[in-house]
């Protein structure tokens, strides 16, 4: 890997990394230990929102916001994989098209590749490239996302919900789950009926939160994407958003936890790969019978494999 | 190295703005086990060459129906050149007269795929493509 032509954000070279990491193994992580300490600059803004509320065309709006104010964008927008084939429609470059010729942003298509959560198990690493190729902003559209996809929230430094007009009433907005990562919330396609009613659930939630002295309330938005419009406003409250978690050193926290998420996350595919895989495989087969004859239950099983290789 | 599912660019360059062809395409070919970057319609040699180039594929794929293949098809070839990405499977399918054959596999088109391919017959054409790269 050429790593000044990557940090000097050379299309090829950073295409090529990702490819790198998105493949896995040891290359995967000789591409990572040799960028890392070029990573931590750029600021990570997850999108997420159920499928077709406009993630996609507002990725593009807010990526030419930030273009005109002269910061380098990269995105990562991932689409799901279909778990029959193993194959994927990645569909979301398709909306940005305004953002095609310009040097300054580079986009790439993720598949999840059977990864939950609404993201690809390599994301991460991808939006390290990004950083370490000097966007100063990157963008990460997940997929689709329901009440459980909710990675981004340890992936970003700002994570934007994305609703649209007419989804649901006010007892799914105080459900568990996806607005409760939200830093902005935004409801776009505000050119539809109904926009008031949305809006006015998402802050009858918002207001039966207990909020401490220098709690972050998220903002509720209105955008048209397709249009372009409100998005201005929304990118200035990124930016105060961003302001927030500084002044209040919780960049720093976030970071951290962001950290330690990823460790675990590492470790445990790295034990689970070691542990089941390899020579240990005809030892797990053995355990299988075991538990499939009900000779042995399924935590005795794993205790063993365990106890064997620590 | 095809340790992950081939990444094919389907495209459709030109004015014409029917695109349920490539959308068959694109639809057969995840079926296939494939990740399709689906840009759609009215692509510019330029706009093709750059997904390519970013998305870092493996196929580039191009729809056509418009009869302008053999103006706009050696401009994305010089596109491509230009951003070295060179080592992508090029393929082409629509409406596209056997005379122009000859000149397209010389441009660098492996396969070239008239109205009335199976897309089965297209997914394994790209597969072995592939396979043998990866062999060679
Ligand atoms: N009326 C209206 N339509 C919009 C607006 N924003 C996006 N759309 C349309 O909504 C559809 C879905 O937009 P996308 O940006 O692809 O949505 P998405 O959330 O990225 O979709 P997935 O990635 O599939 O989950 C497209 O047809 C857009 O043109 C808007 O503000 N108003
Ligand atoms: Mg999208």
């Amino acid at each position: 890997m050429d790593i000044d032509a990557l940090r000097a954000g050379q299309p090829r070279a950073v295409a090529r990394a990702i490819s790198g990491v998105e493949r896995g193994g040891a290359s995967a992580r000789a591409i990572i230990a040799a960028i890392f300490r070029f990573t931590g600059r750029a600021h990570l803004i997850g999108i997420t929102g159920a499928p077709g509320t406009g993630k996609s065309t507002l990725v593009n709006e807010i990526a030419k916001q930030y273009r005109r104010r002269g910061k380098r964008v990269g995105i990562v927008a991932v689409d799901p994989t279909s778990p029959f084939s193993g194959g994927a429609i990645l569909g979301d470059r398709l909306r940005m098209q305004d953002l095609s010729g310009d040097p300054g942003v580079f986009i790439r298509s993720m598949a999840t590749r059977g990864n939950l959560g609404g993201l690809a198990s390599t994301t991460a690493d991808a939006v390290k490239i990004l950083d370490a190729a000097g966007f100063e902003i990157v963008l990460i559209e997940t997929v689709g996302a329901g009440q459980n996809e909710v990675d981004i929230a340890k992936n970003a430094h700002t994570t934007i919900v994305v609703q649209a007009p007419g989804l649901g009433d006010d007892i799914q907005a105080i459900k568990a789950g996806i607005l409760e990562i939200a830093d902005l919330l935004i409801v776009n396609k505000a050119d539809h009926d109904e926009v008031s009613a949305t809006v006015a659930a998402l802050e009858m939630n918002l207001n039966l939160k207990p909020m401490q002295e220098n709690d972050w309330r998220p903002p509720v938005l209105k955008t048209i994407a397709l249009k372009g419009e409100g998005v201005a406003d929304a990118v200035d409250w990124i930016g105060k958003h961003r302001a927030y978690l500084e002044d209040n050193h919780l960049l720093a926290q976030r970071e951290r936890a962001r950290v330690r998420a990823e460790l675990e996350m590492v470790v445990q595919r790295e034990l689970v790969t070691r542990l089941l895989g390899g020579v240990n495989g005809s030892k797990v087969e053995m355990l299988v019978e075991k538990i499939a004859a009900r000779e042995l239950d399924v935590y005795t099983a794993a205790e063993r494999l365990v106890q064997e290789k620590l | 190295m095809t340790d992950r599912p081939i990444r094919v660019l389907i495209a459709k360059p030109g004015l014409d703005g029917h695109d349920r062809g490539a959308k068959v395409v694109a639809r057969a070919l995840r079926d296939a086990g494939m990740e399709v970057i689906y840009t759609g319609i009215r692509q510019t040699p330029e706009m093709i060459a750059e997904a390519a180039l970013q998305e870092d594929v493996d196929v580039v794929g191009l729809s056509i129906l418009s009869g302008a293949h053999m103006d706009l098809f050696p401009r994305i070839v010089a596109q491509l050149k230009q951003k070295n990405v060179d080592d992508v499977l090029l393929v082409c399918g629509g409406i596209i007269p056997e005379d122009d054959l000859p000149t397209l596999k010389q441009m660098g088109f492996a396969g070239v795929f008239g109205p009335g391919t199976s897309t089965q017959d297209l997914a394994q054409f790209i597969r072995d493509q592939i396979g043998a790269r990866a062999g060679a």
